[in-house]
């Protein structure tokens, strides 16, 4: 046995769960870069009141829909504002929305589900039903049933967005409670009277943490699009709002006249999401090899 | 057999009424009351009550709950406060061109879907696989609205190919069922793709290479086969994503079918038809499940026992 060979050994002895997942993550080049440019749009986002040139919601009349140029970098809409300040903008409610509905719906869904898997019997299946139910609409069916009642609106958009998240993120935590829950340390827990309450806490939960955290990147994209998709047909986000969802509703009326308008919005959507996508789709390959069915 | 379509056909029963009481409920959860709401601020007290009974939210709610559901299942949604016209009628007329849009929509997707998912796990890890999944990743993330003002731009207003919305005439559809298709081609190539991967390793596949069969009819016929039981199950699921989906796309094309029914209802606050059509893409939804269940059933006989 060699010296490399002794150490490469090792150092697998010593290897945390953490330390084998972040291995494996780094290998996968572009969820790497994809979550890199996540960091930096947040930062970005954080940043937007400070480094946008233009007010993203004041109108100026002198330079309607102009194309690209050096002083507008993405061209004004039919309003004169600026284009890439109001996307700037747009980041903050995009990413807003998307994690805190996915936040919201992840909390709702773990606590369900950790329950659920937990005590089994009829509270199982009265939440496994109602999760069933929930699955039964498609997901931006549902969203605009919950604005039809609270109304339209970006704040509602977010509760609308995060129902549909609760159904996905319960079955997530029922099936990793319900692996759990024969094992030996819960056994133990029990016998020496740890409550129920802590032993869900504190023993349950971070087992379905893993799964969970693939879920959430990968639920984000999926709301940021579905929140886009309700401000685009007069639900979400209200003018002036710049919401891409929105300005692409706005800017629908030049197409052919003014692209720029529309080409902007829509791209940053579709980077934002597939940025979410990869990365959710290398978390989960880091985490399970073997999990590459949903 | 019978014996679990029965089954299953009772299973749905509950999930059925449970959705009832939610849409029922749905008014109910309204902020303020309905009545007055959809009578206008200026109504005398006289004519909110009317509008009470006419949307049938007088007496008390077990009463309310039981005429909704005898009138639902006789097909009577009440009228609708923007067209004064009955909501089946309504809904009656918007039903097929959304059938259609969807039916083109998740044939193509399908065709699509598998021809892409077998090529990148036939040539798995070189460069074909590669861009199959990046197509793919790509088009889950793809905002429909957005690919559908892009191919309004290069078809309708430049090129003068295809017209920007309506329907009608075949040239209407090409536009619209693709733009809807997509996230579902896009899904079905990566499940397709690890469907295939997976079977590709059972033994009976190793055995046909090992005894010489073509290799065409080793992945057309042994592998691709098979891989299909789990697909056909992700087809159904598609459809209810399809339906969603429809919502938007409609209002992309000026499409006149449900999906823009539901939205402009929502704007104008047209309870009963958001109520039917609601229920009715639940409905579809479950009628869906069950034919997929079904269908799985038939073909893996293991699930019908247990």
């Amino acid at each position: 046995m060699t010296d490399a060979t002794v150490a490469s050994l090792a150092a697998e002895a010593t290897r945390t769960p953490f330390g084998e997942f972040w291995r494996r993550f780094r290998r996968q080049k572009v969820a790497l870069f994809a979550g890199l440019f996540l960091c930096a749009l947040i930062a970005v986002a954080i940043a937007a009141p400070w480094i946008v040139p233009f007010d993203p919601v004041a109108p100026d009349y002198e330079a309607v829909l102009e194309g690209v140029s050096a002083r507008h970098w993405a061209g004004t809409d039919a309003y004169g504002r600026d284009v890439f300040s109001r996307i700037v903008h747009g980041a903050r409610i995009s990413l807003a929305v998307g994690f805190l509905s996915v936040s919201l719906g992840s909390l709702g869904g773990v606590t369900l589900g950790v329950i659920s898997g937990y005590y089994g019997g009829l509270v199982d299946s009265l939440i496994m039903r109602i999760c069933d139910v929930l699955l039964a609409f498609p997901g931006i069916l549902l969203a605009i049933a919950v604005i039809a009642i609270l109304g339209p609106g970006i704040d509602n958009v977010i509760y609308a967005v995060a129902v549909f998240s609760v159904p996905v993120f319960a079955r997530l935590a029922r099936s990793s409670t319900l692996s759990l829950k024969r094992a030996v340390y819960i056994d133990a827990a029990r016998a020496i009277g740890v409550a129920d309450r802590l032993i869900m806490v504190r023993h349950l939960l971070p087992g379905a943490l893993p799964n969970v955290v693939v879920y959430f990147s990968m639920r984000i994209g999926t709301s940021i699009l579905t929140a886009a998709s309700l401000s685009f047909i007069g639900l979400g986000a209200q003018p002036p709002s710049p919401e891409w969802g929105a300005m692409l509703a706005d800017g629908r009326n030049y197409i052919g006249v003014a692209d720029h308008v529309t080409l902007f919005p829509g791209l940053a959507i579709f980077v934002t999401v597939l940025a979410f996508n990869l990365l959710g789709d290398g978390l989960r390959d880091a985490l399970d090899p073997k999990l590459r069915r949903l | 057999m019978l014996d679990y379509l029965v089954r299953r056909i009772l299973g749905t029963i509950p999930v059925i009424l449970v959705i009832s009481v939610v849409v029922f409920a749905f008014v109910h959860l309204l902020p303020g009351d309905p009545a007055r709401l959809v009578a206008g601020m200026d109504a005398t007290l006289e004519d909110v009550a009317a509008v009470r009974k006419s949307l049938g939210l007088d007496g008390p709610i077990w009463d309310q709950y039981w005429r909704f559901l005898s009138h639902a299942v006789q097909g009577d949604f009440g009228m609708s406060l923007k067209s004064r016209r009955p909501v089946i009628t309504e809904i009656g007329e918007r039903l097929m061109p959304t059938v259609w849009l969807t039916v083109f929509a998740m044939v193509w997707a399908t065709a699509a879907g598998l021809l892409i998912g077998v090529a990148s796990a036939v040539k798995r890890g070189r460069w074909q696989d590669w861009g199959g999944m990046f197509v793919a990743v790509s088009g889950i993330s793809f905002p429909s609205f957005w690919l559908g003002l892009l191919m309004i731009d290069l078809f309708s207003v430049r090129l003068g190919w295809l017209p920007t919305g309506g329907y009608g005439t075949p040239a209407h559809f090409v536009m619209p069922s693709f733009t809807l298709g997509l996230g579902v081609a896009a899904v079905m190539a990566r499940f397709t793709r690890s469907a295939f991967i997976e079977i590709a390793r059972e033994d009976y596949v190793r055995t046909a290479r090992a005894k010489g069969v073509p290799e065409q009819t080793v992945i057309w016929k042994h592998t691709l086969r098979n891989a299909l039981v789990p697909v056909i199950t992700m087809v159904g699921l598609q459809f209810g994503f399809l339906l969603g989906g429809s919502i938007v796309v409609e209002t992309v094309f000026t499409w006149p079918g449900l999906g823009r029914l539901l939205v402009d209802s929502v704007a104008y606050r047209d309870y009963p038809v958001i109520q039917a059509e609601i229920l009715l893409f639940s409905l579809e939804f479950i009628v869906i499940n069950l034919a997929v269940d079904v269908l799985y059933a038939l073909a893996n006989p293991e699930i019908r026992f247990r």
